[in-house]
């Protein structure tokens, strides 16, 4: 019924297969500028052409979510989604999928079905964005990810001492990451004390001092003692300009100074600790 | 109704919460408790929290009733063994339990009562 509108494009299409393909992997190889190998290319161009006259040949008619172009979207899927991880432009990728307009039209010519044939391509071109998209946020989301991961590394620095350095901006997911991670490793390593080192903090304000405060009540709770340490002298205006009150939580210039308070406190006696290990 | 059992170990009560706590239960705890520090003269009391998973703001507020109760008897309350997202509830329903005191495991709690005398 739908095969119709399409006249006899399709398979005039069929016939001309290889000049056509020549033609279309022609276009899309100018564009890509060499970053794919002619053989993949010509794989990938090969399945989807295919995939496509078979669709329209089985009376696909304009409707990309019917049943015949099942293959068609499968392709795409996956053409758009290895352009986008491999850092193609958007361009880049749905000329691949416009190129083929060019090549029928060169190859096969402007006939009667073009016109249905090409709103057919319009849309294929519109799913290939759509994909193309989608895979570039989920290569977003799981960079975020990864460095919200990196961002947050808990240090053991002596027996039932752990460290937090802290580095960059502290905004409320990353506060959260970080008080969650430094609960958990208490928890874990059964350390009584803790350093939250702010060296690496570029400034402090009232919402990263409440994230820092929530974070020590929290292991405060839980049986751990927190110490901050590493505040540059800017800091410590900023804190005091800000009227941020710290009350009774331990605060160092320096993370040796904050070790050396966790080590007392905790009442390791360093002759006996060496002597044990044969220092 | 499900009672919670206190145990009595040297000087010390240990109130072990192992399932889930109803109001009633929370009630029925800190009578308990109360008549169980004058009984035994305990000069310490710890509460194991380990198995809770979840807090609401008033089993937040029995903690500390029962450390008040605990202090008036002459009995020191020492919270024990709280899982971080417990703790991270707490402190985003703003309760600090301030004045009672925490430790990692039993162990610890009870080194820490022990070295208060």
């Amino acid at each position: 019924m739908a095969a119709e509108i399409f006249g006899n494009v399709v398979e005039r299409c069929r016939a001309e297969e290889e000049s056509l393909l020549g033609r279309w992997r022609e276009i899309v190889a100018e564009s890509l500028r060499g970053r794919m190998t002619g053989a993949e290319l010509d794989k990938e161009l090969r399945d989807l052409l295919d995939a496509l006259l078979s669709a329209l040949a089985t009376g696909g008619g304009t409707d990309l979510n019917a049943e015949p172009y099942a293959e068609v979207r499968a392709l795409l899927v996956e053409l758009s989604r290895n352009r986008a991880h491999q850092g193609f432009s958007p361009r880049e990728t749905a000329v691949g999928v416009y190129a083929l307009k060019r090549a029928i039209r060169d190859t096969v010519g402007a006939e009667a079905g073009f016109a249905a044939l090409s709103d057919v391509i319009d849309e294929l071109g519109l799913l290939t964005f759509e994909i193309y998209t989608k895979a570039r946020e989920e290569v977003i989301t799981n960079q975020a990810e990864q460095l919200l991961e990196l961002a947050t590394p808990v240090v053991k620095l002596w027996h039932g001492v752990v460290a937090l350095p802290l580095v960059g901006t502290l905004d409320s997911a990353r506060a959260q990451v970080v008080m969650e991670k430094l609960l958990q490793t208490l928890v874990d390593t059964g350390s009584e004390h803790a350093i939250i080192d702010i060296t690496g903090v570029s400034a402090v304000d009232t919402q990263v001092a409440q994230h820092l405060l929530k974070t020590i009540v929290a292991a405060r709770l839980m049986g751990a003692d927190c110490i901050i340490s590493g505040i540059r002298p800017q800091i410590a205006q900023t804190i005091v300009a800000l009227g941020i009150e710290f009350g009774d939580i331990a605060t160092k210039a320096t993370l040796a100074d904050a070790l050396m308070l966790a080590i007392s406190r905790s009442g390791v006696d360093f002759g006996t600790e060496m002597a044990k290990r044969g220092l | 109704m499900e009672r919670i059992p206190i145990l009595k170990i040297g000087d010390l009560l240990l109130v072990s919460i192992q399932v889930d706590l109803q109001d009633q239960t929370v009630m029925a705890l800190e009578e308990d408790l109360a008549q169980k520090i004058v009984s035994s003269g305990a000069r310490g009391v710890i509460i194991d929290i380990t198995a809770l998973d979840i807090v609401d703001s008033f089993i937040g507020r029995m903690l500390a009733t029962i450390a008040s109760i605990s202090r008036v008897l002459d009995a020191e309350t020492v919270v024990v063994g709280m899982r971080p997202a417990v703790a991270i509830t707490l402190v985003e329903l703003g309760l600090s339990l301030d004045g009672i005191k925490t430790a990692l495991d039993v162990e610890r709690g009870m080194r820490l009562l022990s070295g208060r005398r």
